[in-house]
């Protein structure tokens, strides 16, 4: 029986183990160093914050695997060998494959800062700095202030769970505004008030330059390189983006660059081995995406993927129409199609902020043909399945503001901004359009 | 305001505990004449049981309710015990032992408490709910700008089955043991709640007009809590308001005065077979001599039943009764709110659900098969069974202990929700209806889902709505009550509950949303 051997037990490894069972009977191994079952890594947050405890961030019950014949080994792989398909592990063991999935994700960057391994400064990615949290910031006893340096949603992430313990939080934020490498400016600039309404210490345009030890070798405060001030502390998050976690690949022969190399059909330069997810690098960006996507979804996707492959079936990995969401501490965000930072030039864009600063969508569309390009929505849920059918069917603009009912997905009896939205998109445009009711029928139509 | 929150938290637990201490206050002394009532009001016939209590209890002072009621039930047993040898069935005492006993206490209580039942109101409703709310409050602005703050939830040992939990279980339980077995031990507590009672049926309160003020205040003082909580969701406060208002009009007041009007007292909003009891003989009897109102009653229970649950939940699902109306999905979402997340997701749990609450409907149907049968028929054995024996089993275990007992006293361990989930043979009937026959589900939003566990970790129905999300899946489960909390607590916006078109409300999904797949490429290989 061919042994599928994953290395990685996060979304992308497991998806790629489920669907292989689902295909087939091969013999499935997955291998994790980080735990001994799959945990959703985006709830790892909960945990500290006390929603959840870690169990309930695990979505199979510990049975699963077993009677679903997916063997777990608990180990860490050192080396590939790829001519004799043999993994060594640092425990001292090996173990042969037939066909490998390099599922491994990422790590968080750390920029050679003086002072980044001190005791106290962590991450905010796998289990053990989660674990390293509550040993340094169990309280606002122990943890006095703690400094987060990189304003990525784990940076605010990290602010909103120190926040939940009644930790005083200075992040600190290298663009001018949080995150506006990816969000234009009137949702970072809501973000920015967001953080700063829930009392956390934001500082924008500002860099790391150190983090200064205490005599025992931990944390004691860090000093800001623009302006030299100190600020004292006894927890550093290192949150400034996260790269393939892919050292110990660099020894065989699998070709990697910032990430594995992989091709459409998720294959590395080697036969039989497969690189899924975080780790992986296209050789070019597909369609407008990055070559390198850590998202969760691209990770599920490619694991749904590889196992088609894996299982007789070549299938390319062809990610549909971009789309994301995320939590802004009290500020839910979903996009769905492209809004960048910074309008191109083919570009028409439509913004509605609510009068209470904590509700806007975005609208991006072509100028000329008005085709629907995306939309960025805080505070108000939009139906996945409503865009995604507009943008396969290039509708144009005025088409989603008529049919914004549709799209509605927030619970019942919520306020709706419809009105609103489509009276200023008129006022603004010189345009005539009428909001439809909500209809049954136009959602459900599949064709 | 931890200040304000700790004098509210002190305030609260000195009311709880006067009210504890109420039980063990107070004097009885039964005067010949209340007495001589007594016995002419249950008539009773047995010289011994008669002899037996002037001799012990008429003109004897108790401190307590705990020799009175053993000297009166011992009183009854031995009497009993004789006129069964000698077969004198007429002279039997039929009365249920532990409620004889509290009308005995009820008349022949005196003291400081049933002198000062104003001032013992309010040295116990009183502080409780001055306490609670001062200890509540304050949360408007602890809690921080509104949405959804699950924080050290599982950090607090009330709401992670730590001490606290375990002490408000021993509580609850026995609360529930007493009230339903050895009511007269709580007499005093009826006292405070007499001149309430007074003013709206016109009868000095019972134990059970007791319960059902006591739920009302708790569920008002609780839902406060849910409104600040929830406050940025529209849905959880309508939901709310609406289980508030079901619980203290339908419930507690349109009852109580339908009994100040003379005619029988009837909850419009219980349905059969959560109204158990409905198809009872005494039941029946009563609405149909209480003239054209009790028929009135009679056919609006059995059209509720047959008509009004299975159209309504064919049109929004089974919430718009366990959500929005129901008394006990009321007391599980206000009081129970702080222990949803305890509920058990696994399947194992699940199994067991499924077999306990289809057998708990099987039971009452048969148990009211049997009863209707009996009452048309006269007949008392059905098939070899006293019907009497089967409504008696049924109402202890599945009336009392299950809905009771279990049911809320279990919320600190097992989750809010423990009667509705495993017990409630209504809410297996609503669930019939809702899985087969309904334009409800909860809709999962494309591929959204991150498998946080949030949804499935706070459904109190213990339903694992994360395995359904995260294959972009629709949930379409019987035991849903729609309370909307997975839609709440989710981050990512991920689901929502609607009461869409029937067609394609079940969706198996191979390929979630995102993935460009070549559809018919999928349809061909099937």
């Amino acid at each position: 029986m061919e042994h599928i051997v994953i290395i990685g037990n996060g979304i992308s490894g497991v998806t790629a183990a489920r669907h292989i069972r689902k295909l087939s009977n091969k013999k499935i191994t997955i291998i994790s160093a980080e735990t001994d079952y799959f945990f959703s890594r985006t709830a790892l947050m909960y945990v500290y914050m006390g929603h959840l405890e870690f169990q309930h961030t695990q979505p199979y019950e510990n049975w699963f695997w077993k009677k679903n014949r997916i063997d777990l080994k608990k180990g860490f792989v050192k080396a590939i060998e790829t001519t004799s398909k043999t993994l060594y592990f640092a425990e001292g063991d090996t173990m042969l494959y037939d066909k490998l999935i390099i599922a491994t994700g990422s790590k968080p960057n750390k920029f050679g800062w003086p002072g980044q391994d001190l005791n106290g400064v962590m991450g905010m990615y796998h289990k053990q700095d989660l674990d390293n949290l509550e040993k340094h910031a169990p309280n606002n006893k122990v943890c006095k202030r703690a400094v987060i340096v990189g304003g990525g949603l784990i940076g605010i992430e990290l602010a909103e769970m120190l926040h939940s313990r009644h930790i005083p939080v200075t992040f600190l934020v290298r663009e001018t505004s949080f995150w506006n490498g990816i969000l234009p400016e009137g949702e970072s600039e809501m973000i920015n008030r967001e953080i700063l309404d829930n009392g956390i210490d934001l500082r924008l345009g500002v860099n790391l330059k150190e983090i200064k030890p205490d005599e025992k070798g931990h944390v004691k405060s860090i000093i800001i390189a623009e302006t030299n001030e100190e600020i004292e502390c006894n927890v550093v998050g290192l949150t400034a983006g996260v790269s393939p976690n892919i050292d110990f690949i660099k020894t065989s022969d699998i070709e990697t660059g910032h990430g594995v190399k992989v091709n459409r059909f998720l294959e590395t330069n080697i036969p039989d081995v497969y690189a899924i997810g975080d780790c992986t690098e296209q050789h070019e960006g597909i369609d407008q995406r990055r070559p390198i996507e850590a998202v969760w979804y691209t990770g599920r996707m490619m694991g749904e993927t590889v196992a088609q492959t894996i299982c007789d079936n070549k299938t390319a990995y062809k990610p549909g129409h971009w789309f994301n969401s995320a939590k802004f501490i009290n500020i839910e965000y979903q996009t769905y199609g492209w809004v960048w930072a910074l309008t191109k030039d083919n570009e028409a864009r439509f913004y509605w902020e609510h009068e209470d600063g904590k509700k806007c969508i975005h609208l991006n569309y072509d100028k000329k043909t008005r085709a629907f390009i995306g939309i960025n929505t805080f505070g108000i849920r939009m139906r996945h399945e409503f865009f995604d059918k507009v943008l396969n069917e290039k509708q144009s603009v005025d088409y989603v503001l008529e049919h914004l009912a549709d799209a509605n997905f927030d619970p019942e009896f919520y306020k709706l901004h419809e009105k609103d939205i489509v009276a200023k998109f008129n006022q603004e445009n010189n345009t005539n359009i009428q909001l439809k009711k909500k209809s049954w029928k136009r959602i459900f139509q599949t064709s | 305001m931890k200040h304000i929150q700790k004098i509210g938290l002190g305030l609260f637990i000195t009311g709880l505990a006067v009210f504890i201490a109420l039980i063990f206050l107070g004097k009885y002394q039964l005067t010949p004449t209340q007495f001589e009532t007594f016995i002419s009001n249950n008539g009773i016939k047995s010289e011994l049981f008669i002899n037996d209590m002037k001799n012990n209890v008429v003109g004897k002072t108790f401190t307590n309710p705990f020799s009175l009621s053993s000297k009166i039930t011992s009183a009854l047993e031995s009497a009993n015990k004789t006129h069964e040898t000698k077969k004198e069935w007429s002279k039997k005492v039929w009365g249920k032992p532990h409620s004889l006993a509290y009308e005995v206490a009820k008349t022949s209580g005196s003291g400081i408490i049933e002198e000062n039942k104003g001032l013992f109101w309010w040295l116990t409703f009183g502080l409780g709910i001055l306490g609670a709310l001062l200890f509540i409050i304050p949360s408007i602005i602890t809690l921080g700008p509104p949405g959804i703050k699950n924080n050290n939830v599982y950090h607090n040992s009330a709401t992670n089955r730590g001490w606290i939990g375990w002490l408000v279980f021993i509580f609850l339980v026995t609360f529930y043991l007493l009230l339903y077995f050895r009511p007269e031990y709580i007499v005093n507590w009826t006292y405070i709640v007499d001149p309430i009672s007074k003013s709206i049926s016109g009868n000095p309160a019972g134990q059970w007009f007791l319960y059902g003020f006591l739920y009302c205040v708790v569920m008002v003082v609780m839902a406060v809590r849910m409104y600040i909580k929830y406050r940025n969701n529209k849905y959880q406060i309508l939901r709310t308001t609406s289980v508030l208002f079901f619980q203290i009009v339908f419930a507690f007041l349109i009852p109580e005065i339908l009994v100040r009007f003379e005619k029988p007292w009837y909850d419009f909003k219980n349905a059969f077979p959560l109204d158990y009891d409905f198809f009872f003989k005494w039941n029946l009897n009563e609405l149909i001599n209480s003239g054209g109102f009790g028929l009135f009653i009679l056919i609006w229970g059995i059209v509720l039943t047959l008509v009004v649950v299975p159209v309504m939940v064919y049109f929004f699902g089974k919430r718009w009764y366990c959500s929005w109306v129901c008394g006990c999905g009321g007391l599980a979402e206000t009081l129970g709110d702080p222990y949803r997340q305890l509920s058990n997701k696994t399947l194992k749990a699940w199994k067991f659900e499924r077999w306990i609450i289809h057998s708990v409907l099987l039971f009452v149907l048969i148990m009211t098969g049997f009863t209707l049968y009996s009452y048309f028929s006269g007949a008392k054995v059905v098939l070899g069974i006293k019907t009497q024996t089967i409504q008696d089993i049924y109402s202890f275990l599945i009336g009392s202990i299950f809905a009771g007992v279990i049911g809320t006293g279990f919320y600190p361990i097992f989750g809010n929700r423990v009667w509705c989930r495993f017990g409630c043979p209504l809410a297996a009937y609503l669930g019939f209806v809702q899985r087969f026959k309904s334009r409800f589900r909860i809709t999962t939003n494309g591929g959204q889902c991150i498998s946080c566990g949030n949804c499935s970790t706070y459904c109190e129905q213990g339903i694992d709505v994360r395995a359904y999300a995260q294959k972009g899946e629709n949930i379409i489960r019987s035991s849903c009550v729609g309370c909307g909390i997975c839609s709440a607590v989710c981050p990512r916006g991920v689901l929502k509950l609607e009461n869409g078109p029937e067609e394609g409300r079940i969706n198996p999904t191979d390929i979630l949303l995102g993935n460009d797949v070549d559809l018919m490429n999928l349809v061909n290989k099937k």
